[in-house]
């Protein structure tokens, strides 16, 4: 909160956004990189699909135009992976709430904590920002 | 002539319309959340709003990757609430307010701001949370609503300092809406939340509530926080908060602290809540 304006320079404002660990800001690289596996989790909101996705995964995931690094990851259900390729949590949530498995517990699978412990970690205030606001800073 | 009475900031996470619907409002968990919003029930029942201006964004509901409006703004009779992938909540629909969106619509437009129309949509937690939240579990909304979405998903979103413009804009267009109507403008999401990633689950109690105090009074400080600030300070999705801007910004230079309530946590979230007047 210092009173000063938005950075204006894209290349320095982009090089930011990737300064910030266990983080990875939704840019427009990602969004390109990932738009079918995105596009893929979003098509789970229609109860047939789901259907149909659950009932042969592999064979559904083979209709999308996706890399099968990403295929994998996605039966996996390995969300850090798949945010690396560029997929979105508020997509990414289609698939794990069409596995039933609630918003809190998916998260906690990208942590390196169990839901147990992650829960306990939220009821205690959350994890502290301390020295997790900047990889190259280290603060 | 049609005036902006009040602005709400509110959270909208949707594990508190999961408590709204099953009944549990009032449990060991969520009976602190709740009850931070108990001032603002009877407040809003008093005041009787005739349109709600309600800041929020969709989560992937009613938008996906193919079309990602920055700022666009609901203009239809009527939007049913969304199945984000568990079946709709149990609500009921919300009432636009086709005339006053179009004038705004049209109005923001000659203000320099390019909105996007949105004639047909469902509306996902991120509108009914807070309605519930401020309206309890009414049969029909005692309000009718102009949806107002931004992209706070997809980068860059926009500046603190855009949002904050934006809002003044509302409020000039609303001024010179004819009719004689009580609005309110809802500013919702946030508040520090991370959703993603190995950093997942962190908040920030004491920035948030720096935040809160930048809301009152006539500070304009809020508006210059970059995003990098708020993506180091208070997670991925703090960045959210970008939306309550756009209330603050509605209600002109001044404003005067009406309530106030912060609790940690909500499931992955910090809830933060403020009601505001024009001073």
């Amino acid at each position: 909160m210092t009173g000063t304006p938005a950075t204006r320079d894209i290349h320095a404002y982009l090089a930011e956004l990737e300064d910030i660990p266990g983080t990875r800001v939704f840019t427009a690289a990602r969004a390109r990189r990932g738009y079918h596996i995105n596009q893929f989790a979003m098509s789970l909101m229609k109860p047939e699909n789901r259907a149909r996705f659950h009932a042969d995964e592999r064979a559904y995931l083979d209709e999308w135009p996706i890399s099968e690094e990403a295929k994998a990851a996605l039966l996996a259900r390995d969300y850090n992976a798949l945010l690396d390729m560029g997929g979105n949590v508020y997509f990414l949530s289609k698939l794990f709430s069409s596995d039933g498995i609630p918003f809190a517990e998916a998260v906690s699978t990208m942590t390196d904590m169990t839901f147990p412990e992650y829960r306990e970690m939220m009821l205690k205030g959350g994890r502290s920002p301390e020295g997790l606001r900047s990889i190259k800073g280290g603060y | 002539m049609a005036r902006i009475t009040a602005g709400v900031g509110s959270s909208h996470v949707p594990l508190m319309g999961v408590a709204v619907d099953q009944g549990k409002t009032r449990d060991d968990y969520f009976g602190p959340i709740f009850a931070g919003y108990d001032w603002t029930r009877e407040w809003e029942a008093q005041q009787k709003p005739d349109v709600i201006v309600l800041v929020y964004n969709d989560h992937a509901s009613a938008f996906d990757m193919k079309i990602v409006p920055t700022f666009a703004i609901g203009c239809g009779e009527h939007y049913k609430p969304a199945d984000e992938g568990w079946g709709p909540r149990p609500v009921p629909d919300v009432e636009g307010h086709a005339d006053l969106a179009w004038h705004i619509a049209q109005s923001l437009i000659l203000d320099d701001f390019d909105m996007t129309i949105i004639n047909e949509m469902d509306v996902d937690h991120g509108l009914t949370v807070p309605l519930s939240m401020m309206f309890g579990t009414p049969e029909k909304w005692p309000a009718k609503i102009v949806p107002l979405a931004v992209n706070v998903v997809t980068y860059p979103v926009p500046s603190g300092n855009r949002c904050w413009l934006l809002g003044e804009a509302i409020r000039r267009a609303v001024e010179s809406f004819p009719e004689d109507l009580n609005v309110q403008i809802w500013g919702t999401g946030g508040m520090s939340h991370q959703l993603q990633g190995p950093r997942a689950g962190l908040l920030n109690r004491e920035w948030d509530n720096r935040f809160l105090d930048l809301m009152i009074g006539d500070s304009d400080a809020a508006r210059w926080i970059p995003h990098i600030e708020y993506l180091r300070e208070t997670g991925s999705e703090g960045i959210e908060m970008v939306m309550w801007l756009i209330m603050r910004g509605a209600l002109g230079p001044r404003t005067r602290l009406l309530h106030r309530h912060y609790h940690i946590p909500c499931s992955n979230t910090a809830i933060g809540h403020i009601v505001l007047e024009p001073a």
